[in-house]
C-alpha cells in the first residue's frame, strides 16, 4: 500500500465516491448485489465442504488463505475476510485498488488488495487454499492459460470456484439483450457472447488445466421475487463450478 | 472501529429481549438498553394482564428456550367464538373456531405477561452474549460507515454494527433515524383486566363485536379469564372512573352469565387504540420491529404475535447474512428483512382495522351483512380452516423459528 501522503485530495474524494458506488446495492453495481447473496452460499458452502469448516461458528474460514480474481470494489473479499480468511484481492483495473483499500478500512477489515493477474502471481509462486474466480474466464484472451495458471495457485488440495456464463440462445436473450440492451442492468459491451462457454467446455478446460471438477450448480434469476437461488438443473444462463487441485 | 456488541436493542419489552436470545443463539453479541429501572428477579403478583400466544409465536419461544419454563402456566384456546352481540346475548349469526379442525392441536395459548417476561429475563441473564442495561434510554445516533454509535442517557455511548428499534409505537429510534409516520386514532380506548368467574370457561376464547366496540373473553388458568373490552374514548374514560362494583355493572350485560357470576381479579388498565405504521422499517444501519414499526388495533391478540414475526424474520435473515460473510447492517441485507415483513404486517394491520370499523357499527344494512358473512364463513368448513390457520400465524412465508426449527 502506497503511503497516504502521496494521494493527493482530490484523489481520495474520487475514491470515496467510487466506493460508495461500488457498495451502493442501487447503483451501478446493482446486478452484482443481486447476485452476490447467491454466489456468496455457493462459495461458502463449498469450502465448509472441502474444508470442513462450520459455518455458524465464528471466523470459520480462520487459516484459509483465499485470492479474489478480479476483486473490484471488494464485494467477494469482505465476506471472506469477515468470515476469518486471509484475503488477497487482485483486479487488472489499477483504479479498483485504491477503492475497495478505501472501503476495507471503512469496514474494519484488513485485505491484501494488488493490482496484479492470476498469472503474475502464479509465476511469483504465490500459494491459496482456495482461488475465487467468478465472472472472469469468460473476459480472458487465453481461457486454458488463464485456468492453468490458477491450478498453478492452488496449494494441493486446494479449491477453485469459478463462474460464468453459458453460451446458448437463452444466454444471448437474457445476458446481451436482456440485461444489457434492456434493463441495462450492464453497460453495452461488457460481454461478448461468443467468448461464453458451455459447462461441457468449462469443464474440458478446467480438466486440461490439471484441476478435477467436482460441482456446478446454475445461478437462476426469478423475476417474481426479484431474486437468484442456485439450481441443479439450470445451467443454461449463468452456472458456477467448484474444483479441486488433488 | 470496535464495536461494543455486534447489536444494540433500543426497548426491552418481550420483542426486544426474544430478538435478543434469537441473535444471540446465532452468535451474535448483544446489548438492550431498557429504560425501565432494574427489574426484580421475583416473580410480578397477578395484574391480569395476558398475550394471546398463536401457535407459531409458541414454537419461536419453543426455540428459544422459553416455552418449556412458561408451558404449565398458559392456558391452551381450544375453541374461539365469535359472534356479532349487540345489546344482551350473542347474536342469531355467530362464528366457532375449533382446533380439532386444524392439526396443530390448540389454536393458541393465553399467558399471563408476569410469568412471559420474568422468563425472558432469567433467559437473558442466563446468556453471556447478552447485555441487559436497565434503567438506562437511547438519547442520540449517529451512523457511520461502519456502524452506529448510540448515546445514553447516562452520557455513556455505546457502538454497534446495526441498531434495532424494539421501542413501541413512539419509537425514538424511527424518530431519530427520520422514518416518519403514518396512522390514525379509533377514538376508542381499549379497557383490560382480569375476571373471575364462577363455572369453567372450557378454555373457549369469545370475541364479541358490539356496535362500540369489541370485546374479547380469554380463558386463563383456572375460572380466570382475560378481557379487552373496548369502548368510546369518552365512554371508556366514564367507566374506567367507576367505582369496581359499578365497573362490573357495566361490563355485565354485555360480558353475559354464560360463566355465571363474574368478579374483578386484576388490575384496571386502559390503552387508548390507535394505528401507528413506520413509513419504512428500515434506514442505515437501523432497523424497527414490532410496534416501533407497525402498532396495531389489539383485536385478535395479534401485536405480540406480528412482532415476534419480525423477530424470528430478522434474526434469521441477519443469521444468513452473517454466515455468508455479509455485513449485517448493509442495506441489501436490511432490505431483505423489509420485503418480508412489509406487506404481511401492513395488510394484517389493515386488515385488523377494516374489521374492526365494519363491526364497530349499528349500521342496520351493515349488521346484515356481516351477519351473513360470518353465518357464511360458519357454514364453509375450508374457508373456515383458513380463517384459523391465519389467526394461529401458520400461513404466510413462515420465517424458521416460526416453524419450529433451528435457523
Amino acid at each position: 500500500m502506497q503511503p497516504t501522503s502521496t494521494i493527493d485530495a482530490a484523489e481520495v474524494a474520487k475514491f470515496e465516491a467510487m466506493a460508495a458506488e461500488w457498495w451502493n446495492p442501487h447503483g451501478k453495481f446493482k446486478p452484482l448485489h443481486q447476485m452476490n447473496p447467491c454466489r456468496l452460499d455457493y462459495i461458502t458452502s463449498q469450502i465448509a465442504a472441502e474444508f470442513d469448516r462450520d459455518l455458524s461458528a465464528a471466523q470459520p474460514f480462520a487459516g484459509l488463505r483465499i485470492l479474489d480474481i478480479g476483486c473490484g470494489g471488494g464485494l467477494l473479499s469482505e465476506p471472506m475476510a469477515r468470515l476469518g480468511a486471509t484475503v488477497v484481492g487482485a483486479d487488472a483495473a489499477p483504479r479498483n485498488i485504491p477503492v475497495a483499500q478505501l472501503h476495507a478500512k471503512q469496514s474494519g477489515l484488513e485485505i491484501d488488495y494488488r493490482h496484479t493477474t492470476a498469472e503474475a502471481l502464479a509465476a511469483a509462486g504465490e500459494q491459496f487454499d482456495v482461488v475465487l474466480n467468478m465472472e472472469v474466464v469468460e473476459h480472458v484472451a487465453d481461457p486454458l492459460g488463464y485456468l492453468t495458471a490458477c491450478r498453478e495457485l492452488l496449494k494441493p488440495g486446494g479449491l477453485m470456484v469459478c463462474s460464468t456464463l453459458n453460451r446458448n440462445a437463452k444466454s444471448f436473450a437474457m445476458a446481451i439483450v436482456g440485461a444489457e440492451w434492456v434493463m441495462r442492468w450492464l453497460p453495452k459491451g461488457t460481454h461478448d457472447w461468443a467468448k461464453f462457454i458451455t459447462p461441457e467446455e468449462l469443464y474440458g478446460l478446467i480438466r486440461q488445466a490439471g484441476l478435477e471438477p467436482v460441482d456446478r450448480k446454475g445461478m437462476v434469476f426469478n423475476p417474481v421475487t426479484w431474486s437468484w437461488s442456485l439450481s441443479s438443473r439450470d445451467l443454461s444462463v449463468n452456472y458456477v463450478t467448484a474444483s479441486v487441485k488433488r | 472501529m470496535t464495536h461494543d456488541a455486534d447489536i444494540l436493542i433500543a426497548g426491552g419489552g418481550l420483542n426486544g429481549p426474544a430478538l435478543a436470545l434469537a441473535l444471540a443463539q446465532s452468535g451474535f453479541t448483544v446489548t438492550v438498553v431498557d429504560a425501565r429501572p432494574a427489574p426484580a428477579r421475583a416473580e410480578a403478583g397477578f395484574d391480569g394482564r395476558a398475550y394471546a400466544l398463536a401457535i407459531a409465536s409458541k414454537r419461536l419461544l419453543g426455540m428459544l428456550g422459553i416455552w418449556e419454563t412458561v408451558a404449565a402456566k398458559s392456558q391452551p384456546i381450544l375453541q374461539i367464538k365469535t359472534s356479532d352481540q349487540a345489546g344482551d346475548g350473542p347474536a342469531p349469526f355467530f362464528l366457532t373456531f375449533d382446533h380439532a379442525e386444524i392439526e396443530e392441536g390448540p389454536m393458541g395459548f393465553m399467558l399471563e405477561d408476569r410469568h412471559l417476561y420474568a422468563a425472558f429475563l432469567a433467559a437473558m441473564q442466563a446468556d453471556p452474549r447478552i447485555t441487559l442495561l436497565s434503567g438506562e434510554s437511547v438519547v442520540a445516533q449517529e451512523v457511520t460507515a461502519s456502524g452506529v454509535t448510540v448515546t445514553l442517557g447516562s452520557g455513556r455511548s455505546l457502538a454497534a454494527r446495526l441498531l434495532i428499534g424494539c421501542d413501541g409505537r413512539g419509537s425514538g429510534t424511527a424518530e431519530r433515524a427520520g422514518i416518519k409516520r403514518s396512522g390514525w386514532g379509533y377514538g376508542q380506548t381499549a379497557l383490560v383486566t382480569a375476571i373471575a368467574h364462577e363455572k369453567p370457561h372450557h378454555g373457549i376464547a369469545h370475541q364479541y363485536f358490539m356496535p362500540s366496540g369489541p370485546l374479547a373473553i380469554l380463558p386463563l388458568p383456572g375460572n380466570l379469564c382475560s378481557i379487552v373490552w373496548s369502548e368510546s374514548e369518552a365512554a371508556a374514560a366514564a367507566i374506567q372512573a367507576l367505582p369496581d362494583a359499578e365497573y362490573l355493572a357495566a361490563l355485565r350485560p354485555r360480558f353475559g352469565d354464560f360463566l355465571g357470576e363474574i368478579s374483578l381479579a386484576g388490575t384496571r388498565f386502559t390503552y387508548p387504540l390507535s394505528l401507528s405504521l413506520a413509513n419504512s422499517f428500515i434506514a442505515p444501519r437501523v432497523a424497527l420491529v414490532g410496534d416501533a414499526a407497525h402498532g396495531v388495533h389489539p383485536i385478535a391478540g395479534q401485536g405480540l404475535n406480528l412482532g415476534l414475526r419480525d423477530v424470528a424474520a430478522l434474526a434469521e435473515v441477519l443469521t444468513l447474512a452473517a454466515r455468508r460473510g455479509e455485513d449485517i447492517g448493509a442495506p441489501d441485507v436490511l432490505e431483505r428483512y423489509q420485503r418480508w415483513r412489509r406487506f404481511d404486517a401492513t395488510a394484517l394491520a389493515l386488515g385488523m382495522d377494516t374489521v374492526n370499523r365494519l363491526f364497530s357499527n349499528d349500521n342496520p344494512l351493515l349488521r346484515l351483512g356481516r351477519d351473513l358473512g360470518m353465518g357464511l364463513v360458519n357454514a364453509m368448513p375450508n374457508l373456515r380452516r383458513g380463517f384459523i390457520r391465519q389467526a394461529a400465524g401458520l400461513t404466510g412465508d413462515l420465517p424458521k423459528l416460526l416453524q419450529g426449527k433451528p435457523i
